[in-house]
């Protein structure tokens, strides 16, 4: 046998952060406010969960300043669950990754559903050991975070709000992108990083490979297992599930259902059968009918 | 799928199929290592995905969400008895738990969860795999496992911190780490030729 007493290891390199996103595919990642919550989502089949203070339906309602979470409340979910546990810090805010990495979340999700606490830079995440998500709404945004040092993109949809309507656009709109870079010529590409606002690098690569360098996830707005189904043949490799879940009459059976129509998500019948009698969805808001200063997606930068 | 490969045409026999376990995790990685070396795959999600498959693999991902997956589908049976039948199989990472005692009860081992610690203390690491020719493996572990305890018909291939991360049983591999994502191609190699298919790339022990 070969035995490897005290290898050389290395920690918390790009290919590591990405990896625990590849591992989360084909998964949904449900908000939790609680560690009975959290112990709920994991028992229904959540891949992971994002501990939070209030979930975005609640954020949206009560107003003022959304922050990071209270450490006490993280530790409590981390020990309530084995699957990976992931929190939120405000765009720009290192201090508050700072204090995350420190909980060892296992994902920090910089994230446009707390109030930004920059309004030019988002944090410098190459600085950190713990890996990063971040929102996009189109590709040059993915790539800037990925630039950033991102190990993971979610499209933003329109957090809290139940209407699907956002993530699909801005899930196509990364697709629809990717595609055109594939159909350029290498002269075509510094001029398309250019008016993607992205690092020419990862334009290259993008084009090369037809597709984004790392895990590309759906969020905002999913609230049913058709949801989940329709992002997914859109393009998203998971689905993070945020008020959908716990804001609806039954969330236990709501969790296993979308978990059910994100594995099947291919499937029509399996669908069906996942979105049948689940009770009422959460109370949703239709985003079109939301004024331009209530909507999360437009911030970052 | 892929069409007759190099290796198809060296062996002369038919690229065999792999089913890869596709209820979640990163069962597309292994899709396109084992397709780059001329197998063919398909995702199971159901029990009659399963018919037909020469070799198995169970991927990463999140062990809690696979054990309830092969509940709701009713798996656990028809994978038990494919093992049975000695259709080789290759567990990565959740995959070597989801075959453990406490899970499929397919391999006499005991795997710990998240037993390197949560993601922080994740690492890529190189070592040598016992029998794995060509020098060392390079390795990522994700908030792996590793096999607290295994009966004696279990080889340990290759340990890290004293504590086995790479085992066998028969026909079924079971590694705590991710070669599909680094690249690293001969544990594969080594799998399909325990399904018959191309070159051992490992001494049989």
């Amino acid at each position: 046998m070969s035995t490897n007493g005290h290898i050389a290891r290395d920690e918390s390199t790009f290919t590591v952060k990405a990896g625990l996103a590849e591992m989360l595919k084909g998964g949904v990642i449900m908000d939790v406010v609680t560690p009975e919550q959290a112990k709920i989502a994991e028992e229904a089949g959540a891949a992971a969960v994002m501990a939070l203070e209030r979930v975005p339906a609640d954020i949206r309602r009560d107003g003022g300043v959304a922050r990071m979470s209270d450490p006490e409340m993280i530790r409590g979910i981390q020990e309530a669950v084995t699957i990976p546990v992931m929190a939120k810090a405000r765009i720009g805010h290192f201090a508050e990754a700072q204090v995350l990495e420190a909980l060892e979340v296992d994902y920090i999700d910089e994230s446009e559903v707390l109030t930004p606490a920059d309004t030019v830079n988002h944090i410098d995440k190459w600085a950190f050991k713990a890996p990063f998500v971040c929102g996009a709404t189109n590709l040059g945004e993915a790539l800037r975070r990925i630039g950033e040092g991102a190990a993971m993109i979610r499209s933003k949809g329109e957090a809290g709000t139940g209407d699907i309507v956002n993530a699909v656009t801005h899930l196509r709109k990364i697709r629809s992108e990717i595609r055109w870079l594939t159909q350029l010529g290498p002269e075509e590409l510094a001029s398309a990083a250019k008016e993607l606002q992205a690092p020419l690098p990862l334009v290259r690569q993008v084009a090369a490979d037809g597709k984004l360098p790392v895990v590309l996830f759906c969020a905002g707005g999913i609230a049913t297992p058709a949801d989940a189904s329709l992002v997914m043949q859109l393009g998203a490799e998971g689905v993070f599930v945020g008020s959908g879940i716990f804001k609806s009459s039954d969330p236990e059976r709501r969790a296993r259902a979308i978990v059910e129509a994100t594995t099947h998500y291919a499937d029509p019948a399996r669908v069906a059968a996942a979105s049948t009698g689940l009770g009422a969805a959460m109370e949703s808001i239709e985003t079109s009918k939301l004024d331009t200063e209530q909507l999360l997606s437009p911030r970052g930068w | 799928m892929s069409p007759a490969t190099g290796a198809e045409q060296a062996t002369g026999r038919p690229a065999p199929l792999v089913g890869i376990l596709a209820l979640q995790g990163g069962f597309e990685a292994h899709e396109r290592v084992l397709r780059r070396l001329g197998a063919r795959t398909r995702q199971v999600r159901v029990p009659t995905d399963l018919e037909g498959i020469d070799a198995l693999v169970l991927p990463g991902g999140e062990s809690t969400v696979m054990t309830l997956g092969v509940e709701r589908e009713g798996l656990k049976e028809p994978l038990c008895r494919l093992a049975a039948g000695g259709t080789p199989i290759l567990g990565t990472c959740a995959g070597m738990i989801m075959l453990d005692r406490a899970h499929l009860g397919i391999l006499d081992v005991l795997a710990q969860r998240n037993a390197f610690g949560r993601q922080l203390h994740s690492f890529e690491a190189s070592f040598e795999v016992d029998g794995v020719d060509g020098g060392p493996v390079h390795a990522i572990f994700i908030r792996a496992p590793w096999i607290a305890e295994h009966g004696p018909d279990v080889t340990v291939l290759a340990e890290v911190d004293g504590h086995p991360v790479a085992i066998r049983q028969g026909r079924i591999l079971a590694l705590s780490f991710h070669p599909e994502l680094t690249g690293e191609d001969r544990l594969h190699r080594f799998f399909l030729s325990l399904a018959g298919f191309g070159e051992p790339t490992a001494k049989e022990t």
